[in-house]
């Protein structure tokens, strides 16, 4: 199942915690060799982690971590700004209706539907919230995944080789794309909207018009 | 609100150099989006606050008297978060929130509440809000429609609260980067969306992150506002003649960007 968990109440599932920053660890520490700090628990945490973020997560049956992905407002401190602004040739990106994505990951054996259902997450953030675009910064070679499951974003720049290889890219609000993802996922709107509803207490409003 | 009447506000907004002016402004935008109440709410780190806004006065002072910001679930179930909050899918369980509610709605605030959260420098927290008595129905299809106004009020409105702080030096203006400022240029020279993406060699969804970024920058509600902000301010400067003019001009023909447009 999807969560929508704000940082400072990730503790109160210490399960789902524990288990994503290992995934982390091994993600981007272990096989893309990212240059990003475990601390002694195995944990891959950074300085973003700290800014009390939305994350979302897949959750498993057993409680673990599926996938997981960060969100933090553009009008705040981002990783994007503070790292990448090269890649945006020089574009420091602020909106309350932009939110940076950042530390896209799929836990052990997680299939591109647990794929699908995060991207699935990412776009009822958009609608629920009135937001535009999401910025994000991931492995390019998560394009293909993207692009499979119907929610390719644009990829804006790219920086480092092989392994170190890192993009910054965009995805705008589509509403059209959910109906592709909900398929991919193998998921039905109601139980995102439950999912949604019970994480953050509020229904997702009717589509407004963002111009 | 129509969009005229959100214009006349952030204009008015821009102007304001005292907070006291803030008071009249948030009166106004009661009465132009027609609920019972708005209010803007400043919760320092050290738990300082302050506000303006609409409420009976003897509620506000009730408020601070008994300290309700402890137990009051719209900050406690906002504080550290970013997203805009519906006052319903707060939790108010517990009796001290029950017999807060019901004090609350005796001073008139409302029995539906709408809250933007931001989360500003040095941990402070400001909540831009309204409140109104009326049916679920009702109060739904007025955040679904106002949110993304509400969402960009409450920021400018924090914005300014923040350079009118005593003792603060206001930010300045902050810069557009080049990107920017060749976009809102291209804009302003009457030239489509489709046509500027396709001389800034970037796709028609990048250009709006573009747009909506320095429209932020700039205090703006739309495009039209940023380009106006932008000229007036000296951001950018656009030849009124030069679309009319025959001959292309520089940069024309070989599709880069002019020089004096650029700068």
């Amino acid at each position: 199942m999807l969560r929508y968990i704000y940082g400072k109440d990730l503790a109160t599932y210490p399960v789902l915690q524990d288990s994503m920053h290992r995934d982390r660890a091994a993600q981007f520490a272990h096989r893309l060799k990212w240059d990003v700090t475990i601390d002694q628990n195995g944990w891959e945490r950074d300085e973003y982690d700290a800014m009390n973020p939305l994350y979302v997560i897949w959750e498993n049956a057993d409680g673990t971590h599926g996938g997981s992905m960060r969100f933090l407002p553009t009008t705040e401190q981002t990783m994007v700004n503070d790292h990448f602004s090269n890649l945006l040739n020089g574009v420091d990106i602020r909106s309350p209706f932009i939110w940076e994505c950042t530390r896209f990951v799929l836990g052990q054996g997680a299939n591109s539907r647990v794929a699908a259902a995060m991207m699935l997450a990412g776009g009822e953030l958009m609608r629920a919230f009135s937001l535009t675009h999401l910025l994000g910064v991931f492995d390019p070679r998560m394009v293909r995944i993207y692009s499979t499951i119907g929610a390719s974003p644009e990829v804006l720049g790219s920086a480092g080789e092989g392994r170190d290889k890192i993009s910054v890219g965009l995805w705008p609000f589509r509403p059209e794309d959910r109906l592709q993802v909900l398929k991919r996922a193998g998921l039905s709107s109601e139980i995102s909207e439950h999912w949604f509803s019970r994480s953050f207490g509020h229904p997702i409003h009717a589509l407004q018009k963002a111009a | 609100m129509k969009a005229l009447e959100l214009d006349t506000f952030l204009l008015a907004l821009d102007q304001a150099d005292a907070l006291d002016q803030i008071q009249d402004l948030i009166v106004g935008l009661r009465d132009a989006f027609q609920v019972d109440h708005v209010v803007y709410h400043w919760v320092s780190a050290d738990g300082e606050q302050y506000g303006f806004g609409t409420y009976d006065p003897r509620w506000a002072e009730r408020y601070q008297e008994r300290d309700y910001i402890r137990i009051d679930p719209v900050i406690i179930g906002c504080f550290q978060q970013f997203h805009p909050v519906d006052w319903r899918r707060l939790d108010w369980s517990s009796k001290a929130a029950r017999e807060f509610r019901k004090e609350a709605v005796e001073y008139g605030v409302g029995n539906q509440g709408f809250s933007i959260p931001i989360r500003g420098p040095n941990g402070q927290l400001a909540l831009f809000t309204a409140s109104h008595s009326t049916d679920d129905a009702s109060w739904d299809a007025f955040t679904a429609r106002h949110q993304r106004d509400w969402i960009l009020i409450a920021h400018y409105l924090n914005q300014k609260a923040l350079d009118l702080e005593k003792g603060r030096t206001p930010e300045p203006v902050r810069a557009l980067s080049p990107r920017e400022t060749d976009a809102l240029t291209y804009l302003g020279m009457g030239y489509s969306r489709g046509q500027v993406a396709d001389l800034l060699k970037i796709s028609e969804h990048t250009l709006r992150a573009y747009i909506e970024s320095a429209r932020f920058k700039l205090g703006a509600l739309n495009t039209t506002h940023a380009v106006a902000r932008a000229t007036s301010e000296g951001l950018i400067i656009i030849g009124g003649a030069a679309r009319a003019a025959p001959g292309g001009w520089p940069g024309r023909d070989d599709g880069k960007i002019p020089k004096s447009a650029a700068s």
